[in-house]
């Protein structure tokens, strides 16, 4: 009743082609921006802000390129880590080398190093495909790993492999609250989704989804699987650098290249794995899941136990969190083995319908 | 009808997000928040477990004995970390709020490096005792982290004392090889090890195992082929067992094998047993005195031992329950001079932390004679006393086999300078003015 488009005309093509051609999208898409930009950033509080708000927007950034790459080109990687370390180290040093460097420019060059560092790693997978080349980019999560820890010029010689940043601002504005780091990772993680979703809807997201779906078959029709997959990995690795420099940047301040270590590429695959692979909304949505609910499982157990009267200790806590949320993933792929985003679009195909459905 | 569903995820979200948003209970009139993040999970849980229990134990028993600092009720909360830095991040985050100034201990290298940046503006202290930056120990530029009792530097300081002692002074042509946890961890004491073999003439092999440190075979077929005089062993976990274990199988003999406090436990040789035999480690403090049998009347006593009673005295619940007392101790010295029976906040347990002087007598008070050496902080110098000694394993427990060492003050001073001038100029930080030590 509330969610139908009918007696929405398009009168253009520009109106038939636009991302959300139902008004009520719209609308939704509208209202959903004011509350990230503005209605969070007055009410919420500086935990959820730093533990919860600053890491999904930063990993769903990074979901957001992963999926590019795995979920419309079809190449697994598990180089992820990686491009986020490469991210992260190239951005720290523009800043400590380059005096006066802007905060953004060393995000977006550091996303520059790390398209680099993704085609080198990307061209095996012209030549091998499906878990061989999962394999393949595992050489690039070991080496960049080996590569921060051993090379010294790359951590401006620090005497731990560590290192750390220091007050950060754009554009003149500092950004010393947790309120103004939630926004600048917001509008990144905003831009970068408009960016990947027109690139999705166009002449080269067709030429990825048609490489995953037959190579064979897409070269045959005139699609150069070179020039498809190289610019698959390359977009996918500069957002995903960017993703790993804000990551350093902005959440952790300081960090060693165990933050970008291959528990974290597993992680970003099992994000769009449950979210969706192929879907920009599945790249939010399993970002949220994976990093929200095993806190909120962590949190809300004691208050549970708490209201039976009944102590729960810390290692127990910690050992029902990952129990619940395996059987969790286990139970959202047995429903729904196309992610979260599946579920979604189901959700919404049954809110056209309502309340009177055939 | 889906839309029954789609309610309910709504309501469902709705709820949650209310539990995360759930503005944090105040901290209640007379009594002191203590927060806790111990990893009793994960790959290191072997090592941290006991470390936190001994830390508990030891708020528990000053609550059962003394009922509280001057009256004040410790309270505490415990977040598990898994050694994980986000998740490190993430517990600071959620128990920061929870009192108006806090210490923080979080038993990692890595997460001291993140909250290190993060402390000073919420005003929350970092107890790091045994762990953490050595150039921290620089109280100037580190206004708020407290490596007590000992950085890397001085461990590492001290085991290259004992070593020279026992070459009857010389190291000369000597070979030294340290096996290290790859990771901010094992490469702290590597400047100073530096430094020392420019001074004595030694030949300074660097072998690094990636965590967690199970597969060291190579590294070891490096040390039979090297066949250096002195290893030095910088592990965590599952890497000190490991290692004792490789240098079983390639027949290197353990006497000549010095592991850093966090190398030297129980859990690290307990699975080995007799092939052990013969290896070494710093230990930095005693396991018999009076607050070990209060832990033991008081807390074990009545049913409120957070592990088994069998661990109490051991060396990482030593360390746990140390790490307790110093910030114990950091509230109260903080008491004395803003108000007994008082809550203290984050600028207060500062100065507290900053003016320890735990001598002789105030030990001997508390139980802790023949356990810790004394201990006097200042504004320049965080880490208040830099001495272990060596102990052994004899197949069935540590021995303690030398005197106090304390590290040279000589070499470590002038290294901390520059590193803490280096970190200053990175992150724009201005040192701190004589005046500003007054505060």
């Amino acid at each position: 009743m509330l969610y139908r488009e009918n007696g929405q005309f398009k009168t253009s093509y520009r109106a038939d082609q636009q991302i959300f051609p139902i008004l009520q999208d719209r609308l939704a898409i509208l209202a959903l921006a004011a509350i990230t930009l503005v209605g969070v950033p007055l009410f919420a509080s500086d935990y959820l802000f730093r533990a919860i708000l600053i890491p999904f927007a930063i990993l769903a950034l990074a979901a957001l390129g992963l999926n590019i790459l795995v979920g419309y080109c079809g190449q697994i990687s598990l180089g992820t880590g990686a491009f986020m370390a490469v991210g992260a180290y190239a951005a720290y040093n523009f800043v400590v080398r380059v005096p006066g460097m802007p905060l953004l420019a060393a995000l977006l060059l550091g996303g520059l190093c790390a398209t680099a560092i993704g085609v080198a790693f990307g061209i095996p997978s012209l030549r091998i495909r499906g878990l061989y080349l999962a394999v393949a980019t595992l050489a690039a999560q070991f080496f960049v790993e080996w590569a921060f820890l051993r090379i010294k010029w790359l951590t401006n010689d620090s005497t731990s492999g560590s290192v750390t940043v220091g007050a950060l601002s754009v554009f003149g504005i500092p950004l010393d609250t947790p309120a103004s780091r939630y926004l600048l990772c917001m509008a990144l993680l905003v831009l970068f989704a408009l960016l990947a979703k027109n690139l999705v809807r166009g002449h080269i997201g067709r030429e990825w989804m048609a490489i995953r779906d037959m190579d064979v078959a897409a070269a045959v029709i005139g699609i150069r699987p070179v020039y498809a997959k190289l610019t698959a990995f390359a977009i996918s690795s500069f957002i995903v650098g960017v993703a790993g420099a804000l990551w350093a940047f902005v959440h952790l301040g300081s960090w060693e290249p165990a933050a970008f270590g291959i528990e974290r590429s597993f992680q970003l695959l099992f994000m769009i794995i449950i979210g969706g692979l192929g879907s920009i909304m599945g790249s939010f949505l399993g970002a949220a899941f994976i990093t929200i609910v095993p806190i909120v499982l962590n949190r809300t157990l004691p208050l549970f136990g708490n209201a039976f009267g009944v102590h729960v200790d810390t290692a127990l806590v910690s050992h029902f969190e990952s129990m619940l949320f395996g059987a969790l993933i286990v139970f959202f792929l047995i429903v729904e083995p196309h992610g979260l985003a599946r579920l979604w679009s189901t959700a919404k195909e049954k809110l056209r319908l309502w309340p009177f459905p055939h | 009808m889906k839309l029954k569903s789609v309610l309910f995820a709504a309501a469902a979200g709705a709820t949650l997000l209310a539990t995360l948003a759930a503005p944090p209970a105040a901290a209640q009139a007379k009594e002191q928040f203590f927060p806790v993040l111990p990893y009793r999970t994960g790959a290191y849980a072997p090592n941290g477990v006991p470390w936190a229990n001994g830390y508990v134990d030891y708020l528990k028993l000053i609550n059962a004995r003394d009922g509280g600092i001057n009256g004040v009720k410790i309270t505490f909360e415990e977040c598990d970390t898994g050694y994980a830095t986000d998740r490190g991040v993430e517990c600071y985050e959620r128990l920061k709020g929870k009192a108006s100034g806090e210490i923080f201990q979080p038993l990692s290298t890595g997460i001291t490096f993140a909250l290190t940046s993060k402390a000073p503006s919420d005003k929350n202290v970092l107890i790091t005792s045994g762990y953490g930056l050595s150039e921290s120990s620089d109280g100037l530029v580190f206004k708020w982290n407290f490596p007590m009792l000992g950085t890397y530097w001085s461990g590492a300081d001290i085991i290259m004392q004992h070593i020279t002692k026992k070459e009857g002074g010389s190291l000369k042509g000597k070979k030294i090889a340290l096996v290290y946890h790859d990771s901010p961890y094992g490469k702290e004491p590597i400047p100073l090890l530096q430094q020392r073999a420019k001074l004595q003439g030694y030949d300074l092999t660097l072998l690094p195992v990636a965590a967690p440190g199970v597969e060291q075979k190579a590294t070891w077929l490096q040390i039979r082929q090297l066949r250096p005089d002195y290893v030095l062993l910088w592990g965590w976990g599952v890497m000190n067992s490991a290692a004792i274990k490789e240098a079983v199988a390639t027949g290197y003999p353990r006497e000549r094998m010095y592991g850093v406090w966090w190398s030297a436990g129980e859990p690290d040789v307990k699975d080995v047993g007799d092939a052990a035999k013969g290896y070494n480690g710093l230990v930095a403090f005693g396991n018999q005195g009076r607050v070990i049998d209060d832990i033991k009347k008081y807390v074990h006593g009545k049913g409120q031992g957070t592990g088994p009673i069998e661990e109490v005295g051991q060396t990482l619940y030593m360390r746990g329950m140390t790490s307790a007392v110093l910030a114990v101790e950091s509230v109260r010295r903080a008491q004395e001079r803003y108000g007994k029976g008082k809550v203290m906040d984050g600028e207060q347990i500062r100065w507290g932390a900053e003016n320890l002087a735990l001598d002789d007598k105030k030990l001997a008070a508390l139980g802790l004679t023949g356990i810790m050496k004394p201990l006097s902080t200042s504004c320049t110098d965080h880490e208040g006393s830099r001495s272990a000694r060596i102990h052994t394993w004899d197949g069935k427990a540590w021995q303690v086999t030398s005197d106090w060492y304390a590290a040279d003050e000589a070499i470590i001073k002038p290294m901390v300078k520059t590193a803490a001038a280096k970190y200053a100029s990175e992150k724009n930080v201005t040192p701190r003015t004589p005046a500003d030590c007054q505060s």
